[in-house]
């Protein structure tokens, strides 16, 4: 497989790195660059553990080419730490009780700043339709619907 | 075959086009969203290069041209759902995003990938053939960039194939903007949208003026090898009064003219009952439009 040499821009940090033609950038995420908050669930775009932003937009980064994040800026899991939004969204999750495993937890905190990023004030049913592509096998969403929506309704604490 | 061992990420439709006559083995990446899982399985196989026409500006966009919408083929389902000139002007696209997926997958997923891959189930499919759209196809002829286009229901030949040629592209989609009184619903059955490719789609589309339909354009998808026209049912709807009598004819007509299959989703019979109900559900819901 030939490799191509890409630059992105990671989590704010300029990234220069060689990757296989076929490589998903989620691969590229953990294997290459080393960051392991982005989640391997099913590599097939159905459980949204892998979500990350390209350039501000949420997707699924199992289905994304690595080739494709040539010259782009890519965020996780990781970057949202340095992110006002990221930083209130991870709060209000651990405030709400909303990670058990915490497996589903990196993608689901990715798609809630999507959400919150259209859409500031979300009622619960939008917020279900924002996450209806990230699964969580622990919490029966319950809690994680909460956490997003403390925030949508300003009830932070 | 020779395995993948180039990548090309061609910056203008015309060096595309050239690219793709001189490449000749190409297998084209939009969003990925379908060629990714596929490649993963094995379903499909790589050709000699990658072509990533994401850096093609002419592909990008949504304007209106003269009577008619063009889509660059580009334009992911979020981005159209978003779009002023969709919401205005043709609905239908924004309530066929609406089952699409997840959010993530139509903020990757493409127009063009969807129509391309030409799946029977591929949701933008019957809304685009109720709207009379057609595609806009680019290629290199004479050692300049020529554009052809062609009605949809022509383009799909059977599940996963088109009219394309090899060394042809997909550039965008032309959509007639819609007279006055223009009524369309698009209606897609399974159980949860992200998981689910549909059983059976309807799309049913006209002029609603005084209780008479015209101008009818009725669509099915997953109910044969492509996404088909429902040409009995237009011809029962054609310029007669939306009553129960001729709703009633119109999904006797429907059910009668497709020929589903059975599989493990549904049976034959299963699924013409379902086109039979779901006919008569939506016709009932546009005669009481206004
Ligand atoms: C979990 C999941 C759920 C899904 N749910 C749905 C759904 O509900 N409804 C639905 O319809 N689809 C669904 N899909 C399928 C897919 O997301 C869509 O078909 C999408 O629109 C494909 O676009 P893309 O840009 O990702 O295509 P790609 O994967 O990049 O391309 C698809 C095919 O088209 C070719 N191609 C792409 N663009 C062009 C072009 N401009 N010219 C020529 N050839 C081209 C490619 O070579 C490839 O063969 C789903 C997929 C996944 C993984
Ligand atoms: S790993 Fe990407 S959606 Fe499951
Ligand atoms: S907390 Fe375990 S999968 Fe969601």
């Amino acid at each position: 497989m030939s490799q191509q040499l890409i630059n992105l821009t990671l989590n704010g940090v300029p990234t220069k790195v060689s990757v296989p033609v076929d490589m998903s950038a989620l691969e590229m995420i953990r294997n290459v660059t080393g960051l392991t908050g982005t989640k391997y669930g099913c590599g097939e775009g159905e459980c949204g553990a892998c979500t990350i932003l390209l350039d501000g937009v949420s997707l699924n980064s199992c289905l994304l080419f690595a080739v494709e994040c040539d010259g782009r800026q890519v965020t996780t899991i990781e970057g949202l730490a340095s992110d006002p939004l990221g930083l209130r969204i991870e709060k209000a999750f651990v405030e709400a009780g909303a990670v058990q495993c915490g497996f589903c937890t990196p993608g689901m905190v990715v798609q809630a700043r999507q959400l919150l990023q259209d859409n500031p004030h979300p009622t619960r049913e939008e917020i279900q339709r924002g996450i209806e592509g990230n699964l969580c096998r622990c919490t029966g969403y319950v809690k994680i619907i909460d956490a997003i929506e403390a925030i949508a309704v300003g009830k932070e604490s | 075959m020779t395995a993948l061992d180039n990548y090309v990420a061609p910056t203008s439709l015309e060096e595309a086009v050239e690219q793709l006559l001189e490449l000749g083995e190409v297998t084209i990446l939009a969003g990925g969203t379908d060629l990714m899982p596929q490649a993963n399985a094995g379903r499909v196989k790589f050709k000699r290069t990658l072509m990533n026409i994401r850096r093609i500006p002419e592909l990008r966009g949504i304007a209106r041209e003269g009577d008619e919408i063009r889509i660059g083929a580009l334009a992911t389902i979020s981005e159209i759902m978003a779009h002023p000139l969709v919401r205005e002007h043709l609905p239908l696209l924004v309530s066929a995003g609406d089952h699409f997926a997840s959010n993530q997958i139509r903020n990757a997923g493409t127009l063009g990938g969807n129509v391309c891959n030409a799946s029977p189930a591929g949701d933008t499919l019957v809304p685009l053939m109720v709207l009379g759209a057609s595609v806009e196809l680019a290629s290199m002829l004479d050692d300049k960039l020529y554009r052809r286009t062609m009605q949809l229901p022509e383009f799909f030949v059977g599940p996963g194939k088109t009219r394309l040629a090899t060394a042809e592209l997909l550039a965008a989609v032309r959509i007639p903007v819609p007279p006055q009184g223009f009524v369309a619903r698009f209606h897609k059955f399974g159980t949860r949208p992200a998981l689910d490719i549909s059983a059976i789609s309807i799309g049913v589309g006209g002029v609603l003026k005084n209780g008479v339909f015209s101008d009818v354009r009725v669509a099915f998808g997953a109910v044969a090898p492509t996404p088909v026209c429902g040409c009995a049912t237009e011809e029962a709807l054609e310029g007669k009064k939306l009553d129960a009598a001729t709703i009633a004819a119109a999904a006797v007509a429907a059910r009668d003219e497709v020929h589903p299959i059975s599989d493990v989703r549904a049976s034959d019979w299963y699924r013409k009952e379902m086109i039979h109900n779901m006919t008569k559900r939506i016709l009932e819901d546009v005669s009481t439009t206004h």
